[in-house]
């Protein structure tokens, strides 16, 4: 018998006044009980609407089937058919707007919580089953991945598994990418991450850290080395700055620099050498999920005040709604239709307030959200003694840079088409490093679509 | 991890290591620096490149003892490892051309300038060089920097040894007496590079430096190294570390780099603690 009711199994989650003062994660998973009552409000539909959603297409009214019987193992394996990361995914998709936005059960009610289950099935496997996965077969052949975040890990477990020798090139000292130094702990614990990565390395994918490719080597001197096919998903990674005065003021912080400093440096343990300073109030510029982020990370740093501010209203708010709500709950302060004009300091140029206008919404702009217009006479200033910015990022140059033949776009992205080949023969991108700045799951989905084409390339001979 | 071939002293609070890296061997040039971490919880520190032998496939790096991951740096000993070691990272000092430059360093900056004298001494150029310290016992690279400049003044600040006196008043000196330079290289203090790019403008003559702020990944992502050069704002990491003297904001960068001098303080007393404890 299905489960008719129209509400989503809650997810347990720490208290919101306890989790904002520690890092440990904040959404606590179904227990199976939970996983196999949100199952059976699945109604295995037969056109399975909700695969269409799934960049990855993961068969999921299949592995929900599984959970409802309590297999969670075999529910595991459907999931693994189609995704490496799953119990990323489980956490840091964006459901909302992919797989549960196509379920009939959210016509009426809410949809079934996928996503949750993803994360379920994935954790159980993670803590129960002791099987190494089955090492394929060598075909021979050799792929180079450019960069271990999302796209790249993908890109490397497909390959990995359809034989090819397989070595991810990574220039942090750690793989993982976004995920390692981006998406907080509290979101997405390292262990898990790691987790994930040790199972790629057990299919047999060699990880070299501490190699930045158009630098340490080049993307010919890979081909020379014998590598047949190479996917570059090197991410966006170059900060945005928003080019007001007081910017290089100290206290100003880029949203990459503040996250790798708490999350990949952990600055926010006792033991870590990497310094963060202590900041009792935080403007966070943006409107995203990684704003969001580093507002949750400054308040779990102690700040007794965390701002957002935003251009633009809440409506037009990049970030998840989840992300919003967890980031009200925990008290960070939000001022939308404001926008930093100045970054104001003191005599020792440490930050203590920032200059904002007020904004109001004229008509849609270009991106179709309203355009923000400043309100004359209208400025104020915030005192705060840090601000983040958390405006966006671009592409890093340095690949393009350095290889000859690679076609990029006017914002630096690399151009390739739907099949992640670029303009130059042998040579495949994906993630960030293609679209800009976007999700986890986009970026996976691209490096599964790369490591399908880079396989027809090398078995069609040329 | 990356072995450490070679450990030598240089002065009490100067070390040398040559380190076990061949990838960042083979592409390494004069200019460009070296990130690394000495252990599982470690920062991530830039330092630039002060020699590299590609045959050997090793990096030389000299450091000044100054906080806690130097610290610890200087506490591991030759056979031991570090546990990260990336690069050849940032712009390589352009060299093309140059027919007569001065070539000015200070303190352990000079680690960083010899590699430049040296590479400019082998193209021809004729090289002058200008180095500074404190004091006597702090005097490193004199017999390297000989072999390569064909004139060589080494200036302290209490007369211990050379003559007493600024680089600056030896540069100026050197200037004043005929010697036409196509570049002065300046590598030290930032108040040391500030005050030699306000003489060279004076006279006229194209100064480069060497830019050291606090970084972290060292390939453009953190934007922490964010300098402003001619009103515009630069990344040290990825547009140099090398710069256009004339335009940089030392002031600026002097305030940035004071950004966790507490931090750093307090933390090295506790690693101290720790070997003393140890």
């Amino acid at each position: 018998m299905p489960n008719m009711s129209l509400k989503k199994n809650e997810m347990p989650v720490q208290d919101a006044n306890v989790r904002n003062k520690n890092f440990s994660e904040v959404a606590l998973g179904y227990t199976e009980e939970q996983a196999v009552d949100e199952a059976n409000r699945c109604l295995n539909c037969k056109n399975k609407p909700c695969v269409g959603g799934c960049p990855v297409s993961i068969d999921i009214p299949d592995f929900i089937a599984k959970i409802k019987e309590r297999d969670f193992e075999g529910a595991y394996q459907i999931i693994a058919k189609s995704s490496s990361l799953p119990a990323v995914c489980g956490r840091v998709c964006p459901q909302e707007t992919q797989c549960e936005s196509k379920c009939v059960r959210g016509v009426k009610g809410e949809p079934v919580g996928i996503g949750r289950l993803e994360r379920f099935v994935a954790d159980w496997h993670n803590a129960h089953s002791t099987e190494a996965p089955a090492v394929p077969e060598k075909n021979g052949h050799k792929c180079a991945v450019i960069g271990a975040g999302p796209s790249g890990l993908t890109c490397a477990g497909d390959l990995a598994k359809m034989g090819y020798d397989v070595t991810v090139f990574e220039a942090l000292h750690l793989a993982g990418g976004v995920l390692v130094y981006g998406i907080p702990e509290f979101r997405l614990p390292k262990s898990i991450v790691q987790h994930e990565v040790d199972n790629l390395k057990a299919l047999g994918v060699k990880i070299n850290t501490n190699v930045v490719v158009g630098k340490t080597i080049e993307v010919d001197e890979l081909f020379a080395d014998g590598y047949e096919a190479i996917f570059i998903g090197s991410g966006a990674g170059l900060p945005n700055f928003m080019n007001i005065p007081g910017e290089n003021l100290k206290g100003v912080y880029s949203a990459n620099e503040f996250l790798t400093r708490v999350n990949l440096m952990k600055a926010y343990k006792p033991d870590a050498d990497t310094p963060i300073k202590k900041n009792m109030n935080v403007a966070v510029v943006g409107g995203g999920n990684v704003a969001m982020d580093a507002a949750r990370c400054a308040k779990r740093l102690g700040a007794e005040n965390v701002y957002i501010v935003y251009r633009r209203g809440e409506e037009e708010m990049p970030a998840r709604n989840e992300e919003i709500e967890h980031a009200k709950e925990e008290g960070i302060i939000f001022k939308t239709l404001n926008n930093p004009v100045e970054i104001l300091g003191d005599e020792h140029k440490f930050v203590t307030g920032m200059k904002c206008v007020e904004m109001e919404l004229g008509e849609p702009d270009q991106s179709g959200r309203r355009r923000p217009i400043p309100k004359e006479g209208s400025e104020f200033t915030l005192d705060v003694d840090c601000v983040v910015m958390s405006i966006g990022t671009s592409p890093n140059p340095l690949i393009r840079n350095t290889t000859k033949g690679l076609e990029t776009n006017k914002h630096g992205c690399f151009i390739a088409d739907e099949n992640g080949q670029t303009s130059r023969k042998g040579v495949f991108a994906g993630g960030d490093a293609v679209t800009g700045a976007a999700t986890v799951i986009l970026a996976m989905g691209a490096g599964k679509t790369a490591a399908k084409a880079m396989d027809e390339y090398i078995k069609s001979g040329k | 991890m990356y072995k450490i071939v070679r450990k030598k002293e240089l002065n009490p609070t100067v070390t040398l290591m040559d380190i076990d890296a061949p990838l960042v061997a083979k592409k390494a040039e004069p200019g460009q620096f070296i990130i690394l971490r000495v252990d599982e919880n470690g920062e991530r520190i830039p330092l630039t490149v002060a020699d590299f032998d590609r045959e050997k496939g090793t990096v030389t790096i000299i450091f000044q003892i100054v906080g806690a991951t130097t610290e610890k740096l200087n506490h591991l000993k030759e056979g031991e490892y570090i546990h990260d070691f990336v690069g050849p990272l940032g712009v390589a000092s352009h060299t093309d051309g140059l027919k007569k430059v001065a070539v000015v360093g200070g303190g352990v900056g000079c680690a960083i300038a010899y590699p430049i004298a040296k590479k400019l001494h082998n193209l021809g150029c004729e090289v002058h060089a200008v180095v500074g310290f404190r004091n006597k016992d702090l005097v490193i690279l004199e017999d390297e920097f000989k072999a390569n400049s064909s004139i060589m003044k080494i200036m302290t600040d209490d007369g211990s040894y050379g003559t007493k006196g600024l680089v600056t008043d030896a540069l100026k000196e050197l200037i004043e007496g005929g010697n036409k330079y196509d570049e002065v290289i300046a590598i030290g203090p930032l108040i040391m590079m500030k005050f030699v790019c306000k003489l060279t403008k004076e006279y006229g003559i194209k100064t480069v430096v060497s830019m050291n702020p606090i970084m972290i990944d060292g390939t453009g992502m953190c934007g922490g190294c964010r300098l402003t050069v001619g009103g515009e704002t630069k990344f040290a990491c990825v547009d140099g570390p090398d710069f256009d003297g004339h335009l940089v904001d030392f002031d600026e960068a002097m305030e940035r780099g004071t950004m966790y001098k507490e931090f750093e303080t307090k933390r090295r007393e506790e690693v101290c603690n720790l070997f003393k404890n140890a």
